[in-house]
C-alpha cells in the first residue's frame, strides 16, 4: 500500500481540530502521540459489548476479555519479535517498568556495584536508579555524550568493568532525537556480564525493535507514544530475569497460593500483573500495534525522514536559529532555541498560531545543565504531519522571533 | 490612581487591540520598559517556582506604601509581570490584600492564569499578596 500522508489523517480525528482559530498543527508527538479511530473505536467497543473483569470469570464476557487483552500481548510478543509470550508484561508505561525493574535489583547488588547511565536519559530513566543506588550502595557513573549530542563509546568503553551491573540508556533521546547504538551497548555491557535495560518510550513509534536480535534484557515502553491509549505500557524482560525478579506490588491477581502464613507466587507474566490491570489499555495497545503495522514502520520511517531533514534545513535558514542534537543517526525530533529568546515565549507565540510544540527542559534537566540553557523549543513529527506543517512551523517560528526581539 | 482606576484604564488600553498580536506585542513593550530588578536582588530566593521561566519578585515598604520590583528571563512573563505591578506597586497593603484580578480575563490575557499553565501567573499574584499580608501585619504591630 503506498503511504498517502492525506489519507492517513482522514483516521485523526482530533487532526480536523482549531486552536485558536487556527487549524492544528500537531508537533508534540514526543510527549503522546495521537490517537486514530481504529484505536478510540476498540476502547469503545470493550466497554460498549464486553466489558468484565480478566482471568477469573466463568462466564462469557469474562472469556472475551480476557481473550482479547491475551490476544493483544501475543501482538505484542510478535511485533518486538519475543520468543516467549509470557516474557511480556503489562505496566502502565514506562516509568513503571523502570520502577518494577529497579525495585527487583535491590538484593542484587552490594556497595561497591556500579551502575551505568547515559548523559541524555529522560527524568523517569534516572530517578527509580538513584534510589536503587541509595537502598543498595551501588554507584552511578554517567556515560557522556558529545556536543552534537552522541554517547561517547570510548568512555563508555572506559567505564565498564566487572564491577558493572547494570546499564540503562533510552533507545532515543526524547530531547535530542539521537538514536543511541543499543546493540552495541548491550554487547559490551554483556562482555562484562551486565544486565541492560532500554528505555524504548520514543523509539517504538519510529522503529520496529527486534529484541531478540538486539540481545537486550529489558526493554521498556508506553502505548501512549506509539498511537496507543495513556495507562498502558509494557515491560519485556528474558525470562530468566523475570523468574528471579522478586514480584513488585502485591495483590490479586499475581499470587497461586495465599494463607496467613504464606503466599506462593503465580508464574509469568501473573507475577508481576497485580491487580485488576487497565483492560480497555491493553486491547487498545495492540489495536495500536496492527494499525502502525498497517501502514508500515518503513513507509513511516521514510515519511519521517523526509519530514526531519526538510525541517532541519528550513529551520536553519531563520537567523540566530540553534539546534540541539545534531547526530547523524536522529529521528524527527528537532529541539532549538532562538539566540536571546527564550523557549517559553516562542512556545506561548507558536500556540497563539495554533501550533503545539514542547518548551521547557522535556524532563531531561542534565541535558540542559550540559547546554547550559533554560530549555529549548521541541518539535517533534509523526507520520500523520505534512510538509506543509513544517512550513506552519517555520513561518510561525519566524513570526515569533520577531515580535520576540 | 486606586487599583481598580489602574485595572479600568489597562482594560482601556488593551481593547485598543483586536488582534491578538498586537495585543502581546503591546505586552511585550510593557515587559521591556518594566522597572528593572537591582541585579543584587536577583537572588534564587527571590525566584517564584512554579514557572518555566525564571521569575524574580522583591517587595519593599515605603511611606506605608507597597513597592514592587520584579524581572524574568522570558518577554511575555515580562510583560505580564509589568502589568501587576502596574496594578500592585505603590499601594497599600491592605488594598492589594482586598484587590481581585478578573481584570486580567478582560484584557484578554486569561490564559495565563490557568493555574496549569506553567508561567506562574497565579503563584505570582499569590506571591505579591503574601508580601502585603506581611506588611500589613508589621503595620499593625
Ligand atoms: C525517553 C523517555 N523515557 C521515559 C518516558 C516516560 O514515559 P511515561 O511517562 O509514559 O512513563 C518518556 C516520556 O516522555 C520518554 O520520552
Amino acid at each position: 500500500m503506498a503511504f498517502n500522508v492525506t489519507q492517513i489523517r482522514e483516521d485523526f480525528p482530533i487532526l480536523k481540530r482549531e486552536v485558536n482559530g487556527k487549524p492544528l498543527v500537531y508537533l508534540d508527538n514526543a510527549a503522546t502521540s495521537q490517537k486514530p479511530k481504529q484505536v478510540i473505536d476498540s476502547i469503545v467497543d470493550y466497554y460498549s459489548l464486553y466489558n468484565s473483569n480478566i482471568h477469573r470469570g466463568v462466564h462469557t464476557l469474562s472469556q472475551e476479555a480476557t481473550d482479547a487483552y491475551e490476544a493483544s500481548r501475543k501482538k505484542i510478543q510478535k511485533h518486538f519479535n519475543i520468543s516467549r509470550s509470557h516474557e511480556v508484561i503489562f505496566t502502565s508505561g514506562t516509568t513503571h517498568g523502570i520502577n518494577l525493574v529497579a525495585n527487583g535489583f535491590t538484593s542484587f547488588l552490594k556497595e561497591g556495584d556500579e551502575v551505568l547511565v547515559s548523559a541524555m536519559e529522560h527524568h523517569s530513566n534516572i530517578v527509580p536508579w538513584q534510589m536503587l543506588c541509595e537502598r543498595s550502595g551501588a554507584v552511578m557513573k554517567v556515560i557522556p555524550m558529545s556536543e552534537e549530542g552522541t554517547l561517547l563509546l570510548d568512555e563508555y568503553d572506559q567505564l565498564l568493568s566487572d564491577r558493572t551491573k547494570l546499564v540503562f540508556v533510552n533507545h532515543i533521546s526524547n530531547s535530542l532525537g539521537t538514536i543511541n547504538p543499543v546493540d552495541i551497548i548491550i554487547e559490551k555491557a554483556h562482555q562484562v556480564g551486565a544486565a541492560v535495560l532500554v528505555d524504548g518510550a520514543q523509539s517504538c513509534s519510529h522503529i520496529k525493535p527486534d529484541l531478540q536480535a538486539l540481545d537486550v534484557d529489558f526493554y521498556v515502553t508506553s502505548a501512549h507514544k506509539m498511537c496507543g491509549p495513556t495507562g498502558i505500557g509494557m515491560l519485556y524482560g528474558k525470562e530468566s530475569w523475570l523468574q528471579k525478579l522478586p514480584p513488585y506490588q502485591g495483590g490479586g491477581e499475581m499470587i497461586a497460593e495465599v494463607t496467613f502464613e504464606k503466599t506462593t507466587f503465580a508464574d509469568l507474566p501473573h507475577k508481576f500483573e497485580a491487580g485488576t490491570p487497565n483492560i480497555a489499555g491493553g486491547i487498545a495497545f495492540g489495536t495500536a500495534i496492527d494499525y502502525l503495522n498497517e501502514i508500515g514502520f518503513n513507509a513511516i520511517a521514510g515519511h519521517e525522514q523526509e519530514l526531519l531533514t526538510y525541517a532541519t534545513e528550513e529551520l536553519l535558514k531563520v537567523p540566530g536559529l540553534k539546534i540541539y542534537g545534531t547526530g547523524r543517526e536522529k529521528t524527527s525530533v528537532i529541539s532549538f532555541n532562538l539566540e536571546d529568546i527564550h523557549p517559553y515565549d516562542v512556545g506561548t507565540i507558536l500556540d497563539k498560531l495554533g501550533i503545539a510544540v514542547r518548551t521547557g527542559h522535556h524532563c531531561t534537566q542534565p541535558i540542559m545543565d550540559f547546554y547550559k540553557i533554560p530549555g529549548t523549543v521541541r518539535a517533534s513529527f509523526a507520520f500523520y504531519n505534512t510538509k506543509e506543517e513544517v512550513d506552519i512551523l517555520v513561518e510561525g517560528v519566524r513570526k515569533a522571533q520577531m515580535m520576540l526581539s | 490612581m486606586s487599583i481598580a482606576e489602574i485595572q479600568e484604564e489597562l482594560i482601556d488600553e488593551f481593547s485598543l487591540f483586536d488582534d491578538w498580536m498586537d495585543k502581546y506585542e503591546h505586552l511585550i513593550g510593557l515587559g521591556k520598559s518594566l522597572p528593572l530588578i537591582d541585579p543584587a536582588l536577583k537572588t534564587d530566593d527571590r525566584i517564584i517556582k512554579g514557572c518555566q521561566s525564571k521569575v524574580w519578585l522583591h517587595a519593599a515598604m515605603e511611606n506605608d506604601k507597597l513597592i514592587f520590583t520584579a524581572d524574568s528571563d522570558a518577554i511575555i512573563t515580562k510583560g505580564i509581570i509589568a502589568v501587576l505591578v502596574r496594578v500592585f506597586s505603590g499601594q497599600s497593603p491592605e488594598e492589594i490584600v482586598k484587590a481581585n484580578t478578573d481584570f486580567i480575563d478582560q484584557i484578554g490575557l486569561k490564559e495565563h492564569l490557568s493555574p496549569t499553565r506553567a508561567n506562574g501567573l497565579v503563584s505570582m499574584i499569590k506571591q505579591m499578596k503574601l508580601y502585603a499580608i506581611a506588611f500589613q501585619a508589621q503595620l499593625k504591630k
